[in-house]
Order: structure tokens, then C-alpha cells, then sequence
């Protein structure tokens, strides 16, 4: 096990920049998932902590040493491949061995590694099939025991439950938690999937465009986002944007830009006359008669949940409601703002202000 | 007016229901669009074997209908020197081309399917030698091999390294040397284009998993690229087995079986006795011999190599 840090990491494809100078520091032992829109470099960081890409600049260091000279196998990093990348030609119980019969270690030694790494995984009845003969769950599995037996620094996931069907992913997804539970190796994991790495993660970094957005545990990213990107990128549904300003007389009061007043807690004198944006997560509000008129449009009973899509003034907003709703779409009703629980970003620069 | 449409239907249809009862079997259909496959099958494939077969039993000359007699011309092979040395030289052949061929052709596979600069230049110039005409490669060969005006004799000498030229295709020894050299020389791209393909079907993910479970350059080669080239090697090779144990035109250009029947084989000796020796029957016996052989490194190939439990996936 070891601490895992990127210093100022800079990567370029020819001339095209993908990774724009990244600091990450992931503590020994520590779950940390790497999250964000397909291109914004998440893959290739992995990729350059596990040696399969070279760095154009700054230093990755694993366990205090610098690795950005070493070769993928000089390591001790073990990964698990978005396509399993399992031997074809091999048994499931000659994939999980085979970093150990590289090494020219002998027959006791691997199946006393490979037996109790295939019993954790449910694996031991399947080690003598072909990875041709195993569910897309199964690979998943021999693709994670061959890590386990390596007892590697650091796992890597890049995006490991990506080609599993939803169920499935579910399933993997606690799986993987309480293995890392287990072995409490370092872990870097990388997915586009939000939900995954909030449920998963000890710390998520956001990664937009080649640059970390935020970095944080899940619950900070959620309530205190840093600026736009993470706070839409974070939270299902999406938090509701909706473009206005502060009234010029009242900091506590968001006009719209088609004049619906929004309730907003302290928000800084700076904030007046800047073009802003009003950030609220569905969650955040509730029906009362009397509050801001809202025109329902779409109705979605999930049964333990309601989401409705709204029209307050021009914009559409989305709530999830955890009482059973019988409005009609064209029916209006009142919506109550949780004012403490909304965000005010910069519309400019994207920032959080409040 | 509704009488007379539902007559006018009725009437084809009656007509059709042999063709459609025909058409309703399945078997009957496939057997019918096999047809024209299977008559040029008959024409062009199983006729001239079969006459080939059949004129290694007679004692057919040209201009003259042999009569059946038998296994006499394979009795007569079977005591001649030459007939043997023919057998030996085309194993030897096969062998040492073949064997030459895979280990460049894999080795120059390898170096393509790196990232090389100009690496589509490089490939398609691979397939010069297998494009040209084998007539024409010959010739050229034919000339590099001259007892006299040989490059290689030329250079060799300019250098200093020999004082006279090489015999090459004079001396038994040199010309069986000289002409696998040749072989070689065009059969390569065939197994590198071909083994190069099957290299560009090893996901690059295979051998990054191999490279962090700590296997060097060699043990990636040997325990991914390998095992999993496997199945191709096996195809590619049967074909340049079949090709080579099959090869007339370069050896005919370069030798005609010379000197003193050194560089025969089968299939050169074959047309040799058949055609300008006038003995039909005797030269179809030759070339029937050769059947075993091909046969053999096919069924070897099948069973041996191509089938690999991991390939089939489903049950075990």
C-alpha cells in the first residue's frame, strides 16, 4: 500500500493539450474516484499513474517515489481494464496467476494466493473455464481477483462497470466497496458515472476539460460545490439553473430574468448587479399553498418519490417531492423554497458565490 | 366482375404449387443454388484431378491413349533414384523455406506493427516481391545467380572477401541454396502481410495488462502475442507449405531441375517427364505422389494447431 500524488501533471497529444496541470494527493488506503465527461482526461490520468502513457511534465509519485521514469511493471500497480483485458487463451485460475508465474513462483505459492483471492470473488468453481464461458459479470470478477493476487501499491479501475447491465453494476458496485474495505489497498478509480463515485469513493475528483474542478469527499461535493460544472455534474436529478440578478434593494430576494422573485440567504454585497446564476437542487423544495406559483408540465411518480418538471415564470425546474402529488399537468401549484439550501454562482466565471 | 377476378388469381397459383412445394423445402432450394457452384466444381476442379488420377494408371504418351496397367508406373517410380531424389529435395525444400519464411515474415510482422514512421510506405513495399510475376522475379534472379556477371559474386569480390565467382547455381549444394534463397525471398510478404493482420486482432489492452503484471517485451511475446497468433500461424503456414511443396515456376526459370536433377521436384520432374519427356503417364504418377504430402500438412495443421479449446468458448 502507498500514498499516491500528481504534482503539477501535464500531458499533450502533439500539440493538443488533454491534461492541463493536475495536483492530486490520495492518502494511503484512501477510495478515490476520478469522475467526469468522457474527454476530460480522467482515462489518460490513469493511464499515466500506471506507466501505459508517458508525461509530458510535472512528477507522479507512488508511495513517495517518483515514478515518471519506471515502466508500467516496475509499479507494483495492478489494474483492472474497462474490457476485462483477460487472456483469452488462458484458464480463469492461469489469469489470476500469471503475474505470480512471470515471476517464477512456485506451484504452492500461487495456488495458496490464487485459492483465497477466487474464494472472495465467489471464483472457485469456475477456474478452470476460459474467459469465453463466463458472464460479463464473472470477467469482472477474474479481471478484479488477478489484481487481488498481485497485492499491488495501488489498484487502478478504469471505468470497470461500464459494460455491465444496471443491475449488475449495482451489485459490483457494493462489491467493489466492501472489497476495498477488505484489503484496504489505495484505489483510483475512474468512471463517468456520478452516482457511481458518489457511492463508492472516500474522495471524488471532478475532472473538466483537463483540469480538476474540485476535490472532496462526496457530501461536500454535493453541498458545496465549487462552482457550476460540479454543482450540475453532481447530484441526480441536476440542480436547476436559472440566469437573473439580486434585487437592487434586497440581498435576500433573486429576480429571474422573466421577474419571478427567489428567495436567497446572505448573499454578499458584491454579488449586486453582477449577472448571476441561481442554483437549486430538486430536493429543496416543497408544495405549500401560497408559495411561487409553478405551472406543472411533466408529473413522474416513481412510487417512493415524485419527480415533477415545473415552468416557474419562463424556466423550467425540477423537483422531487417525497409525498404522493395527484397535480395535473396545466395545474399550478405553490412551490416553497428552502432559502438556506440554494447557491448563487457567477454567471461569468462560473464560481460559487453563496 | 368479382367471379372473374377471383378465377384469374386462382389459375397461376395452381400453376405455381409444384414450383411452390419445391420452394417451400428448404433442402430442395439449397440443393438448387448449389448447381452452378457444383458444375464448376465438376468442370474445372474434380475433372481434371480425376483425369490426372486416372493417367497415373495408364501408359498414356503425348499423341497417344495409354491403356490401364495398374500400379506399374508407381512400382517403376519406386526403384528410380531420381524419382526419389525428388521426393527428398522437395521435402527439404518445403522444410528449410518454410521454416525460413515464418521466422522472417514474423519477425518483419513484428517490426510493422510497431508505431514506424512512413509504416504504410513500409507495408505496402513489403508486397512488392509477392506482386510481381513470378517469371520476373525469377529473371532477375537468374541474373543475381549468373556464373559470371552475379552481383553478388561481383561485390563479394570488389570487397576483396572471395578471389573468384561463386557457382551458384552450378554446384548441387549452391543451387539448392540458391533457389530456397529465392523462394524465401518471395514468399515473406504473404506470411507477414498475413501475420501482421492477425497481430493488428491482439487488443493493445492484452499486452498493457501483461506489461503492469510485470512481463518483459520477450514474455509478452511469448506467453500473449504467441499463443494467441497461434490459430493464424497455423492457416498461413498451411498455405505456404501447400505453396511452397507445390512451386514449379522459379525452380523451372532458375535450374529446369539442374544440374544433374539436383534441384527437381516433384512438381518440375513431374512436368518434365510428363510433358517435354513425353511420358504422360509416368509424370501423373509423379505429381499423384505428391498428394500424401499435402494431405498430411493439412490434416496436421487442422488438427494440431487450429483448433484451440479457447477458441470455441460455450461448453467445455
Amino acid at each position: 500500500m502507498a500514498s499516491v500524488e500528481f504534482a503539477n501533471v501535464r500531458k499533450s497529444f502533439g500539440t493538443h493539450p488533454v491534461i492541463k496541470g493536475v495536483d492530486i494527493e490520495i492518502a494511503d488506503g484512501e477510495f478515490v474516484i476520478l469522475v467526469g465527461p468522457s474527454g476530460c482526461g480522467k482515462s489518460t490520468l490513469l493511464r499515466m499513474l500506471a506507466g501505459l502513457e508517458n508525461i509530458s511534465a510535472g512528477e507522479i509519485r507512488i508511495g513517495g517515489q517518483v515514478v515518471n521514469g519506471l515502466a508500467p511493471k516496475e509499479r507494483d500497480i495492478a489494474m483492472v481494464f474497462q474490457n476485462y483485458a483477460l487472456y483469452p487463451h488462458m484458464t480463469v485460475a492461469d489469469n489470476m496467476a500469471f503475474s505470480l508465474t512471470l515471476k517464477g513462483a512456485a506451484k504452492s505459492e500461487i495456488e495458496k494466493r490464487v485459492k483465497p483471492a477466487a474464494e472472495i470473488l465467489g471464483l472457485s468453481h469456475l477456474l478452470d473455464r476460459f474467459p469465453r464461458q463466463l458472464s460479463g459479470g464473472q470477467r469482472q470478477r477474474v479481471a478484479m481477483g488477478r489484481a487481488i493476487v498481485r497485492d499491488p501499491q495501488v489498484f487502478l479501475f478504469d471505468e470497470p462497470l461500464s459494460n455491465l447491465d444496471a443491475k449488475l453494476r449495482v451489485a459490483m458496485r457494493a462489491e467493489i466497496k466492501e472489497l476495498h474495505q477488505r484489503l484496504k489497498t489505495t484505489t483510483v478509480y475512474v468512471t463517468h458515472d456520478q452516482i457511481e463515485a458518489m457511492t463508492m469513493a472516500d474522495k471524488i475528483v471532478v475532472m473538466h476539460d483537463g483540469i480538476v474542478e474540485q476535490i472532496g469527499a462526496p457530501l461536500e461535493l454535493y453541498d458545496q460545490p465549487a462552482n457550476l460544472f460540479v454543482a450540475s455534474f453532481i447530484g441526480s436529478p441536476a440542480m436547476n439553473m436559472i440566469k437573473g440578478r439580486l434585487d437592487p434593494n434586497d440581498t435576500q430576494k433573486f429576480v429571474t430574468e422573466k421577474g419571478v422573485v427567489l428567495p436567497v440567504a446572505k448573499a454578499p454585497e458584491s454579488a449586486k448587479g453582477l449577472a448571476l446564476i441561481y442554483g437549486l437542487r430538486p430536493e429543496h423544495m416543497t408544495i405549500a399553498a401560497g408559495g411561487i406559483p409553478a405551472e406543472v408540465v411533466v408529473i413522474e411518480p416513481t412510487g417512493s418519490e415524485t419527480q415533477m418538471i415545473m415552468r416557474v415564470g419562463g424556466d423550467l425546474v425540477t423537483g422531487v417531492f417525497h409525498q404522493r402529488i395527484s397535480a395535473r399537468p396545466g395545474e399550478v401549484v405553490g412551490l416553497s423554497i428552502h432559502a438556506e439550501s440554494t447557491y448563487l454562482f457567477d454567471a461569468e466565471t462560473g464560481k460559487r458565490l453563496v | 366482375m368479382k367471379k372473374g377476378t377471383s378465377m384469374t388469381v386462382t389459375s397461376p397459383a395452381k400453376q405455381a404449387s409444384a414450383f411452390g412445394a419445391m420452394a417451400r423445402s428448404n433442402t430442395a432450394v439449397g440443393l438448387f443454388f448449389m448447381l452452378p457452384a457444383a458444375v464448376f466444381l465438376l468442370c474445372f476442379l474434380t475433372y481434371p484431378l480425376g483425369l490426372g488420377v486416372w493417367l497415373g494408371f495408364t501408359d498414356a504418351t503425348i499423341g497417344r491413349d495409354g491403356i490401364f496397367i495398374g500400379l506399374e508406373n508407381y512400382q517403376a517410380l519406386a526403384g528410380d533414384s531420381v524419382f526419389w531424389m525428388a521426393v527428398s529435395n522437395t521435402i527439404f525444400y518445403t522444410l528449410i523455406a518454410s521454416i525460413l519464411k515464418f521466422i522472417l515474415g514474423l519477425w518483419l510482422a513484428l517490426i510493422l506493427n510497431e508505431h514506424l514512421p512512413f509504416k504504410t510506405f513500409f507495408r505496402a513495399i513489403i508486397l512488392l516481391p509477392w506482386v510481381v510475376p513470378t517469371v520476373l522475379s525469377a529473371l532477375a534472379f537468374w541474373w543475381i545467380y549468373d556464373a559470371q556477371f552475379s552481383i553478388i559474386s561481383w561485390s563479394l569480390m570488389e570487397l576483396g572477401w572471395i578471389s573468384g565467382p561463386i557457382n551458384f547455381l552450378g554446384d548441387p549444394n549452391n543451387a539448392r541454396a540458391s533457389v530456397i534463397a529465392a523462394n524465401v525471398w518471395r514468399g515473406i510478404p504473404f506470411v507477414a502481410i498475413s501475420l501482421l493482420a492477425g497481430l493488428q486482432t491482439i487488443p493493445q489492452s492484452l499486452h498493457e495488462a501483461a506489461s503492469l503484471d510485470g512481463a518483459t517485451g520477450w514474455q509478452r511475446f511469448r506467453y500473449i502475442t504467441l499463443p494467441m497468433l497461434t490459430p493464424i500461424i497455423a492457416v498461413v503456414m498451411t498455405f505456404s507449405v501447400l505453396f511452397t511443396f507445390t512451386d514449379f515456376q522459379l525452380i523451372y526459370v532458375l535450374t529446369k531441375g539442374g544440374p544433374v536433377n539436383a534441384t527437381h521436384l516433384m512438381a518440375t520432374l513431374s512436368f518434365q517427364r510428363g510433358i517435354p519427356g513425353g511420358q504422360l503417364g509416368e509424370g501423373a504418377a509423379i505429381a499423384v505422389a505428391m498428394i500424401p504430402f499435402l494431405l498430411a500438412s493439412i490434416l496436421f495443421s487442422f488438427f494440431g494447431l487450429q483448433r484451440r479449446k479457447w477458441q470455441q468458448g460455450g461448453q467445455d
